[in-house]
């Protein structure tokens, strides 16, 4: 039976920790992540999990250990944000790159400087290209529920990979919500016994790990992470069903929010989505044809299901919550209509940064988003491709 | 305490073929420290020399599980292997007993990893941590570090018409980890197997923390022939440059008392790096650097009970 309890994204994330009962925890307080931290070690100090909780001396030594853990040959999960992501990334690479199923919660807040303890995604963007997969989260709810699908992914065999799920600083990590958790057996049935795969304890069977890789093979061992994390799509997929049947609540790569037939389409992730959500219901009360495709799998990139979602449309609205310096759009923009290249007939395509530092984003801000690219399809071409939502100029 | 010819018995966990120089510290104490463990052994490797020479891909020198994250964290990931043992071991997933060693340079140990090495011994793992000191970064071609001595020739503290090498005195690391009141620490030499395997041993068998800072001689780096190696190392030892002691549970010892302490001059002689401090206008250095020495080993002296 499940529980419906009121919980912020901090505490679902500590529930699922608690009920998944790592071996190793090894995580570093930092604003707004500190709250699912303290409740775990909680659970550490009431006897409730059997998880080693290795309170690190910063970041870097958090992923250190977490990847010495995981080599080691066991379950092990750690949460971040912000500054601490960035303090990992040199350790980021080399957890994917050793194929070690790590499940990081980071709760996405802006990048110093100046320094600033709100949500925007610019860490997490930051960590896209390390080899990680990325869950992004709507809600608390959506923050329990990819935590334990996350495990499941990680350790699958066809994967073997770390994976990050993130979750909105304060808009979601801060703010209670209605969660259902599943029962502890239904989870602890769910993400099933750690299967090890060359762990360091195998005394009698000594493997290397992180030895000097050169021109000679470096290239090769490269090609083969390309091609395991482009793999991993349709697993996400299988355990998004899965999931689905013990929980009721199914998960694909993206969520199409009444885009049968919408003509325009705002593209989002995170928490803005909710938003987005309410934006669609308003204008498709005044008659518009519009729609929301929710990003949940940022990495890998779901390029096919992003074409087959976006490719009839007229015109695509980006919602970029970071910025990419000195580049053509921002993050989520770019692989967007990258992906839509190829097609012989695609959408309009325009980005908008929105939401940096925690400025908030109000239903009104999303209309105007979809009234520019009515504008711009009306007008039969994108005059200017990268625009502000909720600036004051 | 295992005799020389049990020693040589024991399984090579570091094996022939690796491409370290000949004439380097490094294997010499490493294959002593690991021969000294007389369980299965983990171990945890900083970059540095050891650790690019020993494992060139798809090759491995290490007959035991080995682990090289990055420069700055050996500490940090042997801290995370034996947490991983701890918690396999309290679920009943692993029986036997294993040991858990880090390995890391001057430059992965006093300067970049000093961070690391703090919060673990802190948190008190049961591991070992050894420092295989030559005194500058050698792997990226001899810069100084904080284990650098006074005076010292390296590529970033070149002697010129201004400076004379580096201008400042080492760190004094082995006390630094002896304040974390961890239950073992020592300073040993590659050059003196006795000591160093008896230290090992302790070491090992120590339940927390453990870290021996070991003076291994780079002759690329300190400028003397390969042959020369377990002479200088020895010399080192003998003029006070490298004392040999142990803090046990916060008792010092004195592992080693020259016959004769011999003048620092001796050591710098024979090395290329301190070549310029022979010159006569450099005379007041070789001094500063002797006076350095004798009062360092005097306050060891007392701490030992031995002054």
């Amino acid at each position: 039976m499940s529980k419906v309890l009121g919980l912020n994204g901090n505490a679902a994330a500590a529930h699922a920790m608690r009920q998944i009962n790592p071996h190793v925890v090894a995580a570093y307080p930092i604003t707004p992540q500190t709250d699912c931290v303290e409740r775990f070690a909680e659970f550490v100090s009431e006897g409730l999990v059997d998880t080693e909780f290795v309170t690190v001396e910063s970041e870097h030594s958090a992923l250190s250990a977490c990847i010495g853990a995981a080599a080691a040959g066991g379950r092990v999960m750690t949460a971040t944000s912000s500054q601490g992501l960035a303090l990992m990334w040199e350790m980021l690479y080399i957890a994917a790159s050793m194929r070690l199923p790590i499940v990081m919660m980071v709760v996405n807040r802006a990048l110093s400087g100046n320094i600033n303890i709100h949500c925007d995604h610019s860490d997490t963007m930051g960590a896209r290209d390390a080899g990680w997969i990325q869950l992004f989260s709507e809600n608390a709810q959506e923050v329990y529920d990819n935590m334990i699908q996350a495990v499941r992914i990680a350790e699958d065999m066809r994967v073997r990979l770390p994976v990050m799920v993130t979750q909105d600083g304060f808009i979601i990590s801060h703010a209670v919500e209605r969660v259902e958790l599943l029962d502890d057996d239904a989870v602890k049935n769910f993400v099933g016994p750690y299967r090890p795969l060359y762990p360091l304890l195998d005394v009698r069977n000594p493997v290397t790990y992180g030895p000097l890789d050169l021109f000679d093979y470096y290239f090769e061992h490269k090609r083969s992470e390309i091609e395991a994390i482009d793999n991993c799509l349709p697993v996400i997929e299988e355990v998004g069903k899965e999931f689905g049947k013990l929980s009721g609540r199914s998960y694909g790569l993206l969520e199409e929010y009444r885009l049968e037939d919408a003509e325009y389409t705002v593209v989002a992730l995170g928490s803005t989505c909710g938003t987005a959500k309410e934006a669609v219901d308003r204008l498709r009360d005044r008659g518009k044809k519009v729609g929301l495709l929710k990003i949940r799998c940022f990495r890998p990139f779901p390029k096919d299901e992003v074409i087959r979602a976006l490719a009839p449309r007229k015109g695509v609205a980006v919602l970029d919550r970071s910025v990419v310096f000195g580049g053509f759009g921002g993050p989520v923009f770019t692989e967007i209509r990258s992906a839509l290249y190829d097609l012989p007939s695609r959408p309009l395509v325009i980005d908008f940064y929105y939401g940096l530092g925690g400025r908030d984003v109000y239903v009104e801000d999303i209309e105007k988003a979809f009234a520019r690219i009515e504008e711009v399809v009306r007008a039969g071409r994108v005059e200017k491709h990268i625009d502000y939502l909720g600036l004051r100029e | 305490m295992p005799t020389l010819k049990e020693l040589a018995k024991r399984p090579e966990r570091l094996t022939p073929g690796h491409r370290l120089c000949a004439g380097c510290g490094a294997p010499i104490a490493v294959r002593l420290i690991l021969a000294a463990a007389d369980k299965p052994v983990v171990a945890a490797n900083a970059t540095g020399c050891l650790e690019v020479s020993t494992t060139i891909f798809p090759y491995t020198a290490w007959n035991i599980p080995w682990i090289h994250s990055a420069f700055e964290n050996a500490a940090a990931t042997i801290a995370g292997v034996e947490s991983m043992y701890r918690a396999k071991r309290k679920r009943g997933e692993i029986e036997e007993e294993i040991y858990f060693v880090a390995f890391g340079g001057d430059g992965g140990t006093y300067d970049i990893g000093l961070q690391a090495l703090s919060g673990a011994l802190e948190r008190g793992h049961r591991f070992l941590y050894v420092c295989y000191n030559n005194e500058a970064y050698m792997n990226t071609g001899i810069q100084r570090s904080s284990a650098t001595p006074l005076g010292a020739w390296t590529t970033t503290s070149p002697v010129g018409r201004v400076l004379p090498g580096k201008t400042q005195w080492r760190k004094n690391l082995t006390e630094i980890v002896a304040a974390h009141g961890i239950p073992y620490v020592a300073q040993s030499v590659a050059s003196n197997w006795r000591d160093l395997v008896a230290k090992a041993e302790k070491a090992f068998r120590t339940d927390g923390p453990s870290f021996i800072n070991v003076l291994a001689s780079c002759n690329r780096g300190w400028r003397h022939e390969p042959s020369e190696t377990l002479k200088i190392m020895q010399l080192a030892v003998d003029c006070c440059v490298w004392p040999l002691y142990e803090v046990e549970n916060g008792v010092y010892r004195l592992t080693y008392k020259p016959k004769e302490k011999k003048p620092v001059e001796e050591w710098l002689r024979v090395q290329g790096r301190f070549r310029h401090l022979l010159a006569p206008e450099n005379r007041h250095l070789v001094e500063a650097f002797q006076r350095y020495i004798d009062e360092e080993w005097e306050r060891l002296l007392k701490r030992c009970g031995e002054a």
